[in-house]
Parts: structure tokens; C-alpha cells; sequence
């Protein structure tokens, strides 16, 4: 069984038809790379994993969406167990105007944990896991915002790890970054990957190749190819997919 | 175009002028041996400095490209093929300066008779054809004649595998000439690892064009 599976999704902003079709697969323990240019659906698609887009109003969704073989827009499935399990993280960092400490355990604090001990650990194994630990370990009631970019993203992950999720879901998460914390949040990416399913909106061609798995290429609404991320920036099979990593488009 | 797009192709101008220079060698290497003409032999060896200099610039060029433009898919395929291309290009230029240095060294003219015995000018041609033709095939993109090299490196296999029974004929009956003749067939050799050198181009050239692996394949099915 896959991890993720979308059969024939389409999504509707009003009017605009703005996927078309979407079937794919992604398996457990991967990390999916979409890519396409502005407009094209990607961010629309990952969104619809934790259900972000139901927020929007005047959306429409047909197809399903699979999660361990469980459709998430079926009547009766709690949303807020479904963002338990599939954790985001956003383009800019954006920490609560909290402390570092607190930052990490709100997750844990709205779903109702109490136990203070439990919190801490999860908190601490959280921030170790995103690397961070040593960088804050002496600071952790101070406010995250004394954090750089880099740190602050990196504790944005931490936060989302806290809740336990088995799927993360990035969107552009590196593209307000400079190249060591940029750096740093892909080698995050990639050791996450042993135990958890991420799939990561960029703009970065070299960042898709480099830590993802697979690619899927998005134009105007439409998947146009879904590969091994090797085969992708190799030999693509579709012409457009070519012209779009090669920096040939339009 | 885009700033890879010109890179690209300076990339592809400057290979070309390698492999002109290349072929000329080979050209001029033809040209020595129906004459014994040692000056041509010279040319071809004075030749060889600019062949290694294009060598070390292609390659360079190849490297700045990986280093600054992080090139994907047929981009990519591309400078990888240029790379070993540049490679193929240098040796068969090293093999057209030891022809060179076979004739440059020869006390006398090879007999006329042991040239047409073992084909040896029409191998030259059959080998120069095969560079000229993959060289097109390069420059204008063509997998079609980039596959049809494979075929004509046949004929070179042909007569590189009838030499050896011909020059030890000829040594037997000629035992003045041994030297002359092992210069001969030394020839053959290098002239066979022209062919090769021309169809591992030409394995290159698909490879870049249809991401299609030809290497190791060939000698089994031409037709692929």
C-alpha cells in the first residue's frame, strides 16, 4: 500500500479548474519533490494533503485522496487527527511569539498533552532531531524570534515533528533561507526521510534533485510527468518537463 | 538564447574545431603514407601541440559549464558527451602522430606491393570516412548517421584481421623487409583503433540526443 495516493483529483478555485486529473503515488518513507512554475498547481496539490485548502472558501475537490488507504475526504474523518499526522511547514518561518521551549510544545500543549514531563522530552527529542539543540539548549525561554531565519525554520520543523506526525509536507521551505541554513534544512530533509514521508513544493531544480526521491513536474494545472528523481533530471520522457528544468520554458 | 545556450554551443564550435583538426591529421597521415613524404609527417606531429591545447580548453569548458550552470537532462547528457568525445578526439590524434613517426622514421618507401596487399589504403580511407561521417552526425544531431558508423567499421575490422597472415607471409618471403612490414602492421593496429575510437563518438552522439545507452551493446546488434 502507499503512503499517499491521489486518484484522479481534480480542484476547483470558483471558476478556475486549477488541477487537472492528478493521479499519483508516493511511497513510504520518500521524499517527493513537486516542481513546476508559479501558478501551476503544485502548492494547490500539497495543500490538499492536510486539508489546508478547506479553508479556502468556494473550493471544489473531485478524485480522492488516499492516506495509508484511508480517503481524508471522507464524511466522518476528523481533520484535526488528520494535521496530527501530516505535519506543514511554511515558506518563511513563522514561530508564535513565544518561547523557543513553548514553540515546540504548543502542538503538544492544543492537542491536550498535560504531562510536563512527557512535553519536555518530546520538545527536547524535537529540537535534537532538527539539529538545533546545541544552538538553543541555553536559550529555550527566550523568544524565538531571536532566532536567525535559519533557526527559526529549523524550529518550525521541530514544532511539527512534536506532534508525531508520519508525513510532512513543505512548501517552499528553504527559499528565504541563505545557503548554510538552506544547506542545513536539506540534510535535515534528507535524514528525516528514515522516518517520515515528506513531500517538498521548490523552485529550485537543484534542491529537487538533491534530496528528493521522486519528481513530479506540474504545468498549468496538469501533472505532466512523475519519475524517479534521477530519470527526471537525466532524461525526462516528456518534452516539457525538458524544457522546464533546462530553463527553456515559454 | 539563454547564457547556457551560448555556452553550449561556443562548447560544441570549439569540439568541432578539435575534430577538424583531428581529421586533418588523419588527412595528412593518409597523404604521408602514399608518399613517404616525411615533412607531411612533421606537419602532423607539430599538428598534435594544438590538438592537446584544444584538449585541455574543451575540457576546462566542460567544467565551468558543470561548475556554474549545474546543467540538467539533454544539457547535461551533452557536456557529459562532450567530455568523452574530447577524450576520443585527443587519441585519435595520437594515433595519427605515431603513424606520422612510422613514416618519419622509415629508411625507405613502403612497398607498393605490400600496401595493396593488405588494404592498407583503403582501410586509411574507410577510417577517415568514419570520422568525417560521425563528425556530422555531431553536428547536425543525426542518429541515423551516428548509428551507421558501426556498420562501416566493419571493413577495418575485416582487413585488420587478414594482416598478420599477410605481413608474416611477406616477412618470410621478404627477410630484408621485417622492419618495413612490422611498421605496416603496426599501422593496421592503429588505424583498427581509429574505428574504435570513431564508434565510441558515435555511442556518445545517441547517448545525448535519445538518453539511449549504445555502449557495449553495439558489437552485438548494429541495428539498435
Amino acid at each position: 500500500m502507499h503512503k499517499i495516493e491521489s486518484k484522479n483529483v481534480n480542484f476547483h478555485y470558483g471558476q478556475t479548474h486549477a488541477l487537472k486529473n492528478i493521479s499519483i503515488s508516493i511511497e513510504q518513507n520518500t521524499v517527493t519533490a513537486l516542481i513546476g512554475p508559479s501558478g501551476c498547481g503544485k502548492s494547490t496539490y500539497l495543500r490538499l494533503f492536510n486539508r489546508m485548502n478547506d479553508l479556502i472558501e468556494n473550493t471544489r475537490l473531485e478524485g480522492q485522496i488516499l492516506i495509508d488507504g484511508v480517503d481524508i475526504y471522507a464524511k466522518g474523518v476528523n481533520v484535526d487527527n488528520l494535521r496530527k499526522n501530516v505535519g506543514m511547514v511554511f515558506q518563511k518561518p513563522n514561530p508564535f511569539p513565544k518561547t523557543i521551549f513553548e514553540n515546540v510544545a504548543y502542538g503538544l500543549r492544543v492537542n491536550g498533552i498535560t504531562d510536563k514531563q512527557l512535553i519536555e522530552e518530546r520538545v527536547i527529542t524535537s529540537i535534537q532531531q532538527v539539529a538545533l539543540w546545541d544552538e538553543v539548549k541555553d536559550k529555550l525561554k527566550k523568544s524565538a524570534f531571536e532566532l536567525s531565519g535559519g533557526q527559526q525554520q529549523r524550529l518550525c520543523i521541530a514544532r511539527a515533528l512534536a506532534i508525531q506526525p508520519s508525513i510532512i509536507l513543505m512548501d517552499e521551505p528553504t527559499s528565504a533561507l541563505d545557503p548554510i541554513s538552506t544547506a542545513k534544512v536539506e540534510e535535515l530533509v534528507y535524514e528525516l526521510k528514515d522516518k517520515y514521508t515528506i513531500v517538498i513544493v521548490t523552485h529550485n531544480m537543484q534542491q529537487a534533485g538533491r534530496i528528493s526521491d521522486s519528481t513530479a513536474f506540474f504545468y498549468m494545472g496538469e501533472l505532466i510527468e512523475h519519475d524517479n528523481t534521477k530519470n527526471i533530471f537525466t532524461h525526462p520522457k516528456e518534452e516539457r518537463t525538458q524544457n522546464y528544468i533546462t530553463g527553456r520554458f515559454g | 538564447m539563454s547564457h547556457l545556450d551560448i555556452e553550449l554551443k561556443q562548447l560544441k564550435v570549439a569540439t568541432i574545431e578539435l575534430w577538424n583538426l583531428v581529421n586533418t591529421q588523419l588527412a595528412k597521415g593518409y597523404e604521408s603514407l602514399i608518399s613517404m613524404d616525411k615533412e607531411i609527417a612533421l606537419e602532423i606531429i607539430s599538428i598534435e601541440k594544438r590538438v592537446n591545447a584544444y584538449e585541455i580548453k574543451v575540457d576546462r569548458d566542460c567544467e565551468n559549464i558543470f561548475a556554474l550552470f549545474n546543467p540538467v537532462a539533454v544539457d547535461l547528457r551533452f557536456v557529459l558527451a562532450v567530455l568523452k568525445i574530447n577524450t576520443n578526439l585527443e587519441r585519435t590524434g595520437d594515433i595519427a602522430e605515431g603513424i606520422a613517426k612510422f613514416v618519419k622514421h622509415a629508411d625507405a618507401n613502403f612497398d607498393k606491393k605490400l600496401l595493396e596487399k593488405t588494404r592498407v589504403l583503403e582501410m586509411f580511407q574507410a577510417a577517415q570516412n568514419m570520422m568525417d561521417h560521425v563528425l556530422e552526425a555531431f553536428e547536425k544531431e543525426d542518429t541515423h548517421l551516428a548509428r551507421k558508423i558501426f556498420k562501416e567499421d566493419d571493413i577495418l575490422d575485416q582487413i585488420n584481421r587478414g594482416a598478420t597472415s599477410i605481413i608474416a607471409d611477406y616477412i618470410r618471403i621478404n627477410p630484408d623487409s621485417i622492419e618495413q612490414a612490422l611498421y605496416l602492421l603496426s599501422i593496421i593496429r592503429k588505424l583498427e583503433r581509429v574505428g574504435d575510437q570513431a564508434k565510441n563518438m558515435a555511442e556518445e552522439i545517441v547517448f545525448y540526443i535519445e538518453a539511449k545507452v549504445l555502449k557495449h551493446i553495439s558489437k552485438l546488434d548494429s541495428n539498435i
